[in-house]
Parts: C-alpha cells; structure tokens; sequence
C-alpha cells in the first residue's frame, strides 16, 4: 500500500542506509528504526518540541520531518551530541542547577538551547534572558517552570563567552 | 574522600546523567521481541447509543492481530472501572457509581470514550484498521455545562444517576454559620468559576503488557505514579489476575501532576489482551488522546458568602459547590471535592464558623480527578479571592486583613471548623516576608508610574494552607477510602557495604533518587554513591502506596528513617559483640558504632560485613543478613503554608497581563534538598500561573466536541510567557513525623491562581471591572471585562 524509499544519511557520524516507508516520520525513524530513544515523541503536531533534533545543521521537528525526504542529510541527536563533547558544559550547568526534572523535554531542550549558544558564539554575545525565554518558547516543559532552565542557559553563555574572549 | 550528604545539602540529583544523555528509559523506549501494538477507536460523539459495529474489515487489514469490542471484554467477564473513594451525602447514603466499562457496551458519553480496540503488527496497520471499523451511532443530546447539568430536563449521562447528581455532600455547622451571618456587620459575596484544566504530563501515558504461557505471568510497564495500587485495582477488581501473576513496572516517568494516578481503560486492557492474543501489547496515547481522556482537573463553580464583624474578623463563611465528574468516576474522583476541598476552606484563618455544600455532577465529558493540588486549589482560590474582594470593600489592606484573621502560632494544634487539626505554622513571618521580598510598601508608587505610562498595575496576595502528606489510614478509611495511605521502605545493604533503598513512593520528576539517597546519607553515613535508590517495581519494592498529594517525602521518607533505625538497632547488637561491649554502651555517630566514652569502634560497613560472614558473630541474638523493612502511617496529615505576592502590569488597549514580579514564601517544614524543592516550586507556580491566564479546556454547549483538544488549542505557559521567581522560606517543622518535613509538590500551583487573579483584580478595580473577570484571564477576557459597558 504505502510506498517506501531507499534513503542514505548520516546520524550521529555514523552512514545509515535503510528502506523507509513514505509516511515514516523522523522521530520514528530515530525511535524505532535506529534505536535512538534519546528524541522523544511529545505531540505529533509540531508544537511541543520534544522531539527537536538537528538535520544539516538546524534544530527541525523531528515528527514534521519525513525520513524518506533525508537522503544526504547529516542529522544529530541528543546521543551524537552527547558523544562528540560539544554540549558537556550545558550538561553539566542542566546538573548543576536542576534545570531537569522529569526528564521527557530534556534532550530536546538541550539541542535547542545548543542551537541558541553557538548563535551567540557566532555573534560574540551573551543572550539576555529575556532572548533566551524566547528562543526556549518552542520546548513545552511542564516541570521546571523554565526557571532553572534559563539560569543553566545564561551560565554556559557567560562562560563560553568569558573563554572567547581569553 | 567520602561523599556522605546531609540532609539540607544542595545536592545535585543522581538521576539527571540518564535524563540529560537520551539514556532515560521510559515506557515508549522498551523494545519487547514480538511484540504487537493496540490502537483505540474512540468515539467522535459526546452522547451516541451504538446501534451495531462492524469489525470485519478491520479484522481483514493487513497485520491485525485482534479486534476487540465492549461485547468481547463483557462476554471475558473484564470488570469494570472503579471509584476507590466512597463519598456518603448528607444523609449518609453512598455516592451514586455507575458503571465504568473499559470499552463502550452501547452507549458513549464523551468524546474520547473508547469503542473498540485493535491490535496489530505495528501501530501504523493497527490505526489503518480501525479506521476501517464501521460504526453505527444513534446520536443524543449531550450536556457538558456543569452550570445546567443538575437542572431539570437535562440530559441525561447514565440512566441509573436520576439528574445526573453524584452525590449531594456537606460539612460544617449550618446553623452555627446562619447565626453567625444574622450578626454579620458586613457581608461580601462572591462567584468564582475553577476553570477545568488538563495536565498534561509531556510523556503521554504508555502501556506494554507481556504475558508468559509457560508461567502464566503478566507483566505490565506503565507510566504509573502507584504501580502497587495500579496492581491491585487490576487484580482485586477489574482484570482478576492473581496479585502474584501481575507485576507492574513504571520506569521512568515523564511527569504525572496526578493524572497518572488513576487506572485507565487502556492499560487495563493491553493486559487483558496480551492473554487473549498471548503476545506482547504496547500502546502510547497520542497527544489527541491524552487529551481526551487522561483525567482532567478542577472544574468547580461556586457561589460563596463571609461575613465578618465590625473589625474585619471572620465570623462566617458558607459556600455553595457544583463539581463536575465528567461522564465517569475516575479512580479518586470523588474525594477531590470533598474530603480535598471542603475541609480546606478554612484557610490560614480563625473562621468559627463553615458551611460547605458540595453537588456532584455527571457531564458528558472527560473524566476529572486530582491534578497538582486536588481540590485545595480550589478551596485556596475561592478563600484568597473572598478574603481579597472582602478588604477591598471594608477598605482594609489585603495584607492587613489576613493577618487579623491568621491563626496565631500559639494555637497550634489548631482544629478547624471543617474537620482537620492543622499541626504546626507560623503565618505572620510569612507574609512579612514575602511583603519584603515584593517590596509591598512600594507598590503604590509603581502602580502610579504605571498609570502614567497607560498602563493597569496591580498586586495579588495568596495565603495558602494544605493537608499533604496522605495519610492517617484509619483517618482516611473512616472517610471512604478504600486503601490504607502508609508507605513502605527496605534498606537492602550488600555484602560489600552498599544499600540499595527500596521505597513505595515513585518518582517522575521529584528527584528522589537523590532526596531519598541523602536521607539514608545523612542518617547512617554512608557515601551517596554507595546508595541506590530504587522504585517502581511490584517485584522489587515489597508494597507502595505510590505518589501523590505531596507525600513521598512526609510518608515515604519517614518510612525510610524508621528503616534506617532497625539497621541502626541491629547494628550496634553486631557491634558489640565485636567490641566485647554491652549494647547500652554503643553510641552510633557519622557512620560508625562506638563505644561510649572509649576510642573502640566498628564502622557500620564492618557489621555489614559480619552480618552477612557471621563467623564471629552474636548468631543467637541476631540473625544473619542486614536488611530491613519498615512501613510508616503517619498520625496526622502534614501541612504546609505559604503566601504568595504577585504584581502584574495590564496593557488596556490589548488586555495582555504580564506578570512583572512573583514572590512565593513558603514553610515546607525542614527540608532535605533546597536545589529539588526550588523545582518543585517553581514548576508549581507556571502551573498555577497557566491556570489563571492561559489554560482552560473548553467544550462546545451544542455538540460536546472537545474545542481544546492540541497543542493548538489548549494554551501551556511558554518560557517567554513566565517570569523568573523570588522564592523565600520560613519553617515551622513538622511535629509528627522523624524528618519534620511537610511536603512541596504542589503549594505552587495550589497558590498561585488566586494570587495572580487577586493582582488582575487589583489592577482592573483601576477601572471598576475587578467582578468581571474569571480565570483564565486571557488577553480577550480582560480586553472585554474593560470595555464592557
């Protein structure tokens, strides 16, 4: 019935060849497919960000995005972004301050706020908080009252810009 | 260096390496081998008598395994849902239970009502089936608004409930209360809606069931806040299933605020049918789904009267409730508007005199039951917003009359008028902090500035009380609880010094696996990498009465200290004996047995040790092995307090409030992680805050279609729609239980409604449209109360 599509990708470094059926998302593609269970499916509808990850270098949807439309694509999760270092600060600022709690928005928190550090890295500015609230808007998280969540945020861009500079 | 924690520490959470490397484990991300998926169909209409349905086709599309309807689940004898509270009215007699089944028989009553369930290969054939099940509906009138469904000539939800009235309850002294109004030298009235929310746990609720032929074992992994309960409701009632043939898993869980309390129809039936098909069943709600049918919170609507006397003291209060329980009784349902609600309408205050009257209501809509706070939201809205609109018309400061009215600290224990004996609080220092920390003083001037620049400036003052820490279970069972409300714990220590904690209460965000572990750290000194928290597991933990009603610290934690103090008793009779010492004489300090007065001592890892290699050892005293199990039932309920100040500015040209400054001060009683308890807080508070300005799940009066039912609809506060907090503490330990400790979890969102209100309030009085606004206060409703003529 449904049409399925040979795709070639990259995910997490790693070449990943597979046949996909048209209507697969890329969250499932991750989920079930890959065993990636780090991206989580919060709403199917694109609102919630649960399930953002990074397709050729931008933060998408991952349950808006169709694997079958990836073929070349480069995509990073919250396990290649974990294994490369590139985030281990934001980690570590997330332990320090508490800014997770259930853990279910987590992963795509941390890809968003990466998203808006190495913005800021390429502006050679430290994001207010009231910046980094807005670029956080698009991830649901119903524990923390994003409180700790923006602290963790405006300590990594404190100190990533402090070691800019040195 | 050993990383032993005190209690107090700010200690960063155990748990959070998984939750920030993708490496949680929640329902959704078990891989079982073989395993089928379910997928339900619902119905699209509130109110519809099911003439015929027809599987055939869907039982012929590709990769199903099963079709199953409510015919199919009566004819397998699968019992009904059932309401675990048993509330009497005012004349003793039993609210009123109709039946619950898991699927439809013949008749739907809200939109989301399941009708058939079909499990396939994957969840993708299992949906293409159901779409394919013709069914054939006869549609009815419905009636969702709660304010019409107790009038005459209403439709009617099920034919056994004569006017669809659950239960018609009071407490207080009616009498007392009218005599108290005839003296009353001002009276202030008031209307309030509880506007109906739904929680929304960012995990949707999940199920994979498995059953074993060979041992005929079910095993269930569910996103459960109690899988112990959730077992025995599934065993004792509903399924049949020997207690001992089901073990239920809720792994980690991603946030609950109570709506993952309850027993579902969808759980309970991927077991059932995982032993029809004997395969595995997994399911996960769609956020559609969790939309229609995870429980729903509050939805009241309340006349109220106080009367006071000519010094602004309470000498009176009644109230009036309707209370809606949606199309069916949800598990606790029935306790939330009464023994949750009623007995709270005292607030922080000396009222002699309360009346409530609560009628409960059947609709035909989406079950509700507790959300974060359960009905002390309720009853601390409807208070501070009586208490607010009562200074305004005395011409009192708000401040200033709740404190006329405060309990005072040498009252304690204090019995109220409804019911509960409050056990400890000091209410004054509180609202002179949080008046501090707000700058309350300074307000006038800000609200000048404000109205300089155009714009409305208000402030909002919320005294809370709540009974948390549930509960005494003789207490609870006199009132109609079917469980008792202890919790368990087991210090399980190793051969080689290591304690694995196993405890009843269940963590989905609470951070236990670091509060429970630093309990244990602090109490018996050792290392917090040494201590393993553990939860969830009917077959690891001995017995759980799960989390809720901010209990997990107040019962949960105390049952680990009573455990702590048997392998402390244990341990100095091993330590003696190694020391050649008498019993009497071992002191236990930091970790260590000692003999007093002497440098002779035995770490606690060294009769650890001896327990378990009991070559030298006091075998006919003590027996071998260090592992000890406690259960606590607490004496009392704990309860905390708290004031909340909020300030708000209002564009009136577009009705946007924004909330400029939110000061919480709250008395938890001790606490154990002051990182953990900020969290709590503050989540509560954007909860509370998303009650009175966004959230608000609205049904269509014509048709019963759930209007709220996305992302798109249903409106979550947003980091971009939040302050940051002011937080402050004040504490009065807890006289009852060994920690001192009274709870967190919910005194945000508890509070925070009315003190936001009370300030939208404040600031529209500018204008004289401070009784024309209702939560939520969205930017059209507060546009409107100003322009209204």
């Amino acid at each position: 019935m449904s049409t399925s599509v040979d795709v070639t990708l990259s995910v997490n470094g790693e070449r990943v060849a597979r046949r996909v059926e048209a209507r697969r998302h890329l969250v499932d593609f991750l989920r079930l497919d890959l065993g990636l269970t780090g991206t989580h499916t919060g709403c199917e509808h694109g609102v919630c960000g649960a399930c953002t990850v990074r397709v050729d270098g931008v933060i998408v949807r991952g349950c808006l995005v169709l694997a079958a439309s990836l073929d070349g694509a480069t995509v990073e999760t919250i396990e290649g972004l974990t294994e490369s270092g590139e985030i281990a600060d934001l980690q570590t600022a997330f332990v320090e301050r508490n800014a997770a709690q259930c853990g279910f928005c987590t992963p795509a928190m941390l890809l968003t706020a990466a998203d808006l550090l190495s913005a800021a890295a390429r502006d050679g500015a430290v994001p207010s908080r009231e910046a980094i609230r807005e670029h956080i808007a698009g991830n649901y998280c119903r524990c923390t009252g994003y409180h700790a969540i923006v602290d963790a945020i405006e300590t990594v861009a404190t100190a990533r810009a402090g070691k800019g500079r040195s | 260096m050993s990383n032993v924690s005190k209690i107090g520490d700010r200690v960063h959470r155990k748990e959070d390496r998984r939750f920030l490397t993708g490496t949680g484990r929640y329902v959704d991300d078990l891989q079982l081998s073989r395993c089928t998926h379910a997928h339900f169909l619902r119905s699209p209409h509130a109110h519809a008598r099911i003439k015929g349905i027809d599987t055939s086709k869907a039982a012929a599309s590709a990769g199903v395994v099963a079709v199953f309807t409510g015919k199919d689940t009566a004819d397998a004898k699968v019992g009904g849902l059932i309401c675990g509270w048993v509330v009497k009215d005012k004349h003793g007699v039993p609210h009123k239970a109709p039946g619950h089944p898991a699927i439809a028989l013949d008749t739907v009553r809200h939109v989301g009502d399941t009708v058939a369930m079909v499990i396939a290969d994957t969840a993708a054939n299992a949906r293409d089936a159901a779409d394919k099940i013709e069914v054939d509906y006869e549609v009815l009138p419905a009636i969702v608004d709660l304010t019409k469904a107790l009038s005459a000539g209403a439709p009617q939800v099920h034919s056994d409930v004569p006017g669809n009235l659950c239960y018609d309850w009071e407490l207080g002294d009616k009498a007392a209360v009218d005599a108290a109004f005839a003296k009353a030298a001002h009276v202030t009235k008031i209307d309030v809606v509880n506007n109906r929310l739904i929680p929304n746990a960012m995990e949707p609720r999940a199920a994979a069931a498995e059953y074993d032929r060979g041992t005929g074992n079910y095993t269930l992994h569910t996103t459960s806040q109690n899988p112990h309960v959730t077992r025995l409701v599934l065993s004792a009632f509903v399924l049949g299933i020997p207690e001992h043939k089901l073990r239920v898993i809720a792994p980690d869980v991603g946030g609950g605020f109570g709506s993952k309390i309850f027993i579902y129809a969808e759980e309970t039936l991927c077991v059932w049918a995982a032993g029809k098909v004997g395969r595995s069943i997994k399911w996960t709600a769609d956020r559609s789904e969790s939309f229609m049918t995870d429980a729903h919170g509050r939805d009241h609507v309340t006349h109220a009267e106080i009367a006071m006397d000519k010094d602004g003291k309470f000498t009176g209060f009644r109230i009036d409730t309707i209370a809606n329980m949606g199309a069916y009784l949800s598990t606790f349902a029935t306790a939330v508007p009464t023994y949750l609600y009623g007995t709270l309408l005292a607030g922080q205050y000396t009222t002699p005199a309360i009346h409530v009257n609560v009628r409960a209501a059947f609709t035909h809509t989406t079950p509700v039951d507790a959300y974060r706070g359960a009905g002390r939201p309720e009853a601390t809205y409807l208070v501070e917003s009586i208490v607010s609109k009562a200074a305004r018309e005395i011409g009192v400061d708000p401040a200033e009359l709740r404190k006329r009215n405060f309990i005072a600290p040498t009252a304690f224990p204090y019995q109220t008028p409804v019911a509960l004996t409050y056990d400890s609080g000091n209410y004054v220092p509180i609202i002179d902090e949080a008046m501090k920390l707000s700058d309350y003083a300074g307000f006038g001037a800000r609200q000048s500035a404000a109205k300089a620049k155009g714009k409305l400036r208000g402030i909002g003052i919320s005294s809370y009380i709540e009974a948390c820490g549930l509960a005494p279970s003789a207490v609870v069972g006199s009132l109609g609880a079917g469980v008792g409300q202890w919790e368990s714990a087991q210090l399980r220590f190793n051969p080689t010094g290591n304690v694995q904690v196993l405890t009843g209460s269940h963590s989905h965000g609470q951070g236990h696996e670091t509060t429970f572990a630093q309990i244990v750290s602090d109490k018996l000194g050792v290392p917090m990498d040494q201590i393993e928290v553990v939860h969830g597991d009917t077959s690891q933990v001995p017995f759980g009465m799960g989390t809720y009603g901010s209990r997990s610290l107040a019962v949960g934690g105390s049952a680990i200290m009573k455990a702590a103090d048997k392998i402390i008793a244990k341990g100095k009779k091993i330590a003696a004996h190694l020391m050649e010492a008498a019993e009497a004489d071992i002191v236990f300090e930091n970790g260590t047995f000692k003999v007093s007065g002497t440098d002779k001592n035995v770490p606690l890892a060294q009769a650890v040790f001896a327990a378990y290699v009991p070559h030298n050892y006091p075998i006919d005293k003590v027996e071998p092995g260090m592992d000890e199990n406690a259960f606590y039932d607490p004496s009392n309920f704990t309860y905390p307090s708290g004031t909340q100040i909020c300030e708000v500015e209002i564009d009136p040209d577009t009705g946007v409030v924004e909330i400029v400054h939110f000061v919480a001060v709250d008395d938890f009683g001790n606490i154990v992680n002051p990182m953990v308890v900020e969290g709590q807080v503050h989540g509560g508070i954007a909860q509370g805050v998303g009650q009175a300005l966004m959230e608000a799940a609205a049904y269509d009066n014509a048709t019963g279609q759930l209007l709220s039912g996305s992302y798109m609809d249903y409106t979550m506060p947003r980091a971009d729609d939040l302050p940051s907090f002011t937080l402050g503490y004040k504490t009065t330990p807890c006289p009852h239980n060994p920690l001192g400790v009274k709870g967190c979890g919910e005194a945000g969102a508890i509070a925070a409604p009315a003190a936001v209100m009370n300030a939208v309030r404040d600031a529209l009085a500018q204008v004289g449209a401070q009784d024309r606004i209702e939560m939520p206060a969205t930017p059209q409703r507060v546009w409107a109360a100003i322009n209204a003529r």
